[in-house]
């Protein structure tokens, strides 16, 4: 009797825990997280979070009997010190070779289905297959579709319903590519390559970032997928494809005076109109007759940052320390996935990167605010 | 003669050489030494513990500007690198040391000497790795040290050498030792206990010993060649030179997941130990115990590749890791059903170290079906590098380790002080340890699945991670408070009197059959072991509780003299590392006087006079 409310007292105890319990699973809704691995989209990632449920399920069960048997123990042999010795029991072989052969066949029950699937997820994808370049660089992601040329960083262009191949390297340590919307991580090496592949079954913009620790601002080193239907990714396609190199004859003049510079036609690529359904740059008046775009154009030579940027989709030059910025107007986040795209963001990144982001390797320039207005412009112009 | 007050410190106070601070420097008494290697511990174990409470205040909120990322970057690292080399592992030594000869009715370790040289190693390595934090220049590449960030290239700063030479160092303290207790657990046990009959805790620790020392010299080799690629331009790791990254990363596991065993041996052990005595029941299963540790460890040195799921190794190699890590369920399961069946059907005496090792089964138990998760390498990936990692080895390794190293505390503490700890705070301490532990761990299951990854120093809004990480947050300092708790207990009890009978728990083992502490010489005679629970054994013929033992003379017993050699060949050992690492500043001169003092350390060391009888030894040594 005693024994019992003493049970009953501890038991309510447990109330509080139990609230915390399940304001924690409430927590847990991976609707709640847009990058959760809980909620795949595609069939690569199915297969792992099928063998995630499975395994999750067998857990649980062993968890619930394992513990519960312990609590039933802990509460049932309770002595007191003046009690009896308890029978001196050292073991027992059929009880012993039990609690040993039924966890093996539990395993056996994991490993069939996980071995099946160490073997779709390595095979290799056939049929009509795209095929992307990930390159990985501290602390951004170089993307670079070699069927049809074009380069972009930071943003994953997929289409639904299509196998994509993802031939992943690294320009220097080592980084993962994690997009957990579509497949778990993939390391990405210097000097080797690796690959995953996936099939998206679903449009919309998700992120994913670098799963494995790669210097001062891994935590900043973020991506986004966009999958797209199949016509809407053939149209990104047609319009990446206009983001050419600019013409030899306009190589920019030993620029002495801003004012001077011809502003405009010297780069083709951004001010084409683009073709695509999401763009919305279609009203604007051609950028090349904002005067900002030419101080930005200009500015973007002086202060260096053609160095490390490529403004060009199309036969993008590799190595570049920075990331390709051909069509970073329209891209929804600046800084490697991390700050959206508005212009008073991408104005402070270019004016302190090192406040936005310490240890990137862009310096800060010196960038006044009215250079960082003018720079704005002209990138938000490259569409 | 007997009491249950008794005052050791009498005892050794007539002998006239025991106090002040040259017989600590000099002590090659192995209880002394686990002494030091407890305190010096606990003071890392709190310094990690305040790390990861800075990583957590940073965490608790998104875009949060509490710490830097060079800060974080180094704080995540040295909690990692302090937690395994310089707590649990000295912590679990400490209990190696005062323990294991306790156990085995010897008198000390097979070489207290190369004893005293470990402790002294592991406080330099310990103290150099931390000193990075005095130039601002702590490791920051992470406790597994990936190359290769950690070239000269992208990592130019000192942050890498202080850790790898502060590795290396504490691999010399950590080799010796092993040497040390296999020696001494094959030939120093007393008559009659055969290796079968050996307690649990002292089989969990050979096995471990032999970890360490297959193990340790694969970490040695790795870190000497990435100290090469720092200082000597060589390119093992850089692949601009041809070297591979991905081979340190196979090194690394090869010692990494033993790492893990040893780090979680002891830990089984000491939980054999506390069941059995605490529910009046002989350890179910002792054979089974055994040789599921031994297969335990065996399997351990195949699995590596298991951290390596998300390299890409192929599907024959991922097989193959896959299934070998789910074998080392199976044995692993067994441990927690024959802890099952010691507590089943027993008299459980609820005192504090039984709380914690029932604590430890229950927390283990959800460490180890978090494995079994990210065993299947296709979930495996999306699970690696994220926080349900992290969540899943502090249940291992906080639930696991450190809960069955608290047991140990509890469970040992009247042995080793000579002064119970106080039940009522010891309790406490539990609830908010279990309470802690789990706020703090259990939620970080979900925010990984759900897409945070691990060692970020900080996290966008939009993706959802606050609320989850402010109740971790909550969480940390409730372990805050619960260690807090601990050190009050230490404190306030240490100002009692003497007050621990020499077997306060009924115990089974030989330690509780001498007095609390031991005297310097632990047995005044020899004693003879016709079982596994020797002492259960003689109360059972006796009728009951021994009397208080006396503690004896140590008339005619010969015990090892003091020695500073040991310090001195410390000191050369890191002497020798302090060297490389100025070797562009001072050129060769640094190594040579590291290797100078070392070879004049051993030199002494050999030519000195190692033994005499207890009651002519001569105050300090020679």
């Amino acid at each position: 009797m005693h024994a019992r409310t003493a049970a009953a007292r501890r038991l309510t105890g447990l109330v509080p825990f139990l609230v915390l319990l399940a304001l924690v699973v409430a927590g847990c809704n991976p609707e709640r997280y847009p990058q959760t691995a809980l909620l795949p989209l595609s069939d690569y990632a199915k297969i792992g979070d099928h063998l995630q449920d499975l395994t999750f399920f067998w857990a649980v069960g062993v968890f619930v009997l394992v513990e519960g048997a312990l609590l039933y123990a802990i509460f049932r042999f309770r002595g007191r010190p003046d009690d009896a010795e308890p029978p001196q029991i050292h073991g027992n072989t059929t009880i012993e070779i039990i609690w040993t052969l039924i966890p093996a066949l539990i395993l056996a029950a994991i490993a069939v289905p996980t071995v099946r699937g160490i073997f779709e997820t390595n095979a290799h994808p056939s049929g009509d297959v795209l095929k992307i370049q990930v390159i990985g660089h501290q602390w951004w992601w170089e993307f670079r579709y070699p069927e049809y040329n074009v380069t972009t960083a930071n943003e994953l262009h997929v289409p639904v319903g299509k196998t994509v191949e993802l031939l992943q390297e690294s320009a220097d340590v080592i980084h993962s590519f994690w997009p957990p919307r579509f497949a778990g991580k993939r390391d990405v090496f210097p000097a080797r390559q690796t690959r995953m592949w996936f099939k998206a079954d679903s449009a919309g913009l998700f992120p994913g970032q670098c799963a494995e620790f790669c210097g001062i601002q891994h935590a900043r080193m973020a991506f986004q997928v966009r999958a797209s239907n199949p016509a809407e990714f053939d149209g990104w396609v047609a319009h990446m494809k206009t983001l050419g190199p600019p013409k030899p004859a306009v190589a920019a003049p030993a620029a002495d005076s801003i004012k001077t510079a011809s502003a405009g036609a010297t780069v083709q690529g951004p001010q084409a109109k683009p073709q695509v359904p999401q763009a919305k740059a279609d009203s604007a008046a051609p950028a090349s007759q904002d005067p900002e775009y030419a101080k930005g154009e200009q500015l973007f030579k002086m202060k260096g940052c053609i160095g490390c940027h490529s403004l060009q989709a199309v036969d993008a030059p590799k190595g570049m320390i920075g990331p390709n910025l051909a069509t970073v107007g329209s891209r929804a986040y600046i800084a490697a996935g991390w700050l959206k795209n508005t212009d008073e963001n991408l104005e402070h990144w270019i004016r302190e990167p090192q406040t936005v982001k310490k240890g990137v390797l862009m310096p800060n320039l010196g960038v006044t605010v009215e250079e960082s207005k003018a720079l704005r412009a002209y990138l938000r112009a490259h569409q | 003669m007997a009491t249950t007050v008794l005052d050791q410190h009498g005892v050794h106070a007539a002998h006239g050489e025991k106090t002040g601070l040259w017989s600590w420097l000099t002590t090659v008494d192995h209880k002394r030494i686990g002494i030091l290697y407890g305190s010096t511990a606990f003071f890392f174990f709190l310094l990690g513990g305040l790390e990861a409470l800075l990583i957590r205040i940073q965490l608790m909120k998104p875009d949060n500007n509490f710490l830097t990322p060079e800060a974080y970057n180094q704080l995540f690292t040295m909690h990692g690198t302090s937690m395994i080399f310089l707590a649990i592992m000295p912590l679990s030594a400490m209990f190696f040391n005062y323990m294991i000869p306790l156990m085995i009715g010897a008198r000390d370790v097979a070489f207290p000497r190369l004893n005293a040289f470990s402790y002294w190693v592991f406080l330099l390595g310990g103290l150099f790795l931390n000193a990075g934090f005095l130039f601002g220049a702590a490791p920051d590449q992470g406790w597994y040290g990936y190359a290769n960030l950690t070239s000269r290239q992208f990592s130019p700063g000192a942050n890498v050498d202080f850790w790898n030479m502060g590795l290396q160092i504490l691999g010399v303290a950590s080799l010796a030792a092993a040497v040390n207790f296999f020696v001494t657990i094959v030939n120093m046990r007393a008559k009659g206990m055969t290796m079968m009959r050996m307690p649990m805790f002292v089989w969990m620790s050979f096995i471990t010993q032999i970890l360490l020392l297959l193990a340790f010299p694969v970490i040695a080799v790795a870190l000497i060649l990435l100290m090469f690629d720092r200082f000597f331009g060589t390119n093992f790791f850089v692949p601009a030179g041809g070297g591979d990254p991905l081979l340190w990363q196979h090194f690394f596991w090869i010692f990494g997941h033993p790492e893990v065993y040893i780090l979680v041996l002891p830990a089984f052990g000491i939980i054999s130990e506390v069941l059995p005595v605490f529910s009046r029941k002989p350890l179910f299963g002792y054979a089974a115990m055994v040789f599921s540790g031994a297969f335990i460890a065996f399997l351990g040195f195949g699995v590596w590749s298991h951290h390596m799921f998300t390299t890409g190794m192929g599907p024959i190699a991922d097989t193959f890791f896959s299934l070998a890590t789910m074998l080392i369920a199976i044995p692993t399961g067994v441990k927690i059903f024959n802890w099952m069946g010691t507590i089943w059907g027993g008299s459980i005496q609820y005192k504090t170290p039984m709380y914690f090792a029932i604590g430890f089964i229950a927390m283990f138990i959800i460490g180890g079906l978090s494995g079994v998760m990210h065993a299947s390498p296709p979930a495996d990936l999306q699970q690696n590098d994220t926080y349900f990692i992290v969540a899943h080895f502090h249940y291992v390794l906080f639930g696991g380790s450190i809960f069955a190293l608290t047991a140990g505390a509890y469970y040992w503490w009247p042995k080793m002080s000579g002064r119970m700890l106080d039940e009522r705070l010891g309790k406490l301490h539990f609830w908010l340890m279990l309470i802690g532990f789990n706020v703090t761990f259990f939620p970080m299951h979900f925010v990984g699945l759900n897409g945070m990854p691990r060692r970020t120093w900080t996290y966008p809004a939009e993706l959802g991670f606050q609320a989850l990480n402010q109740l971790e947050t909550l969480g940390a300092f409730i372990l805050f408070l619960a260690f807090s708790v601990f050190l009050v207990n230490i404190f306030k009890t240490s100002r009692g009197p003497r007050n621990a009978p020499a077997d306060p728990w009924n115990g089974a083992t030989l330690e509780w059959s001498i007095p609390s502490p031991p005297p310097e010489w632990n047995f005044q005679q020899e004693p003879v072991v016709h079982g596994r629970d020797p002492l259960w054994e003689t109360k059972r013929e006796r009728g009951g509780r021994l009397p208080e033992p006396a503690p004896g003379t140590g008339a005619g017993i010969h015990i090892p003299n003091p020695s500073y050699w040991p310090l001195v060949s410390a000191i050369g050992v890191a002497g020798l590392f302090v060297g490389i690492m100025l070797v562009h500043k001072t050129g060769p001169w640094g190594i040579i006087v590291g290797v100078a003092v070392l070879f004049l350390g051993i030199f002494n060391w050999l030519f000195e006079k190692g033994y005499s009888e207890f009651r002519t030894s001569a105050p300090g040594g020679h």
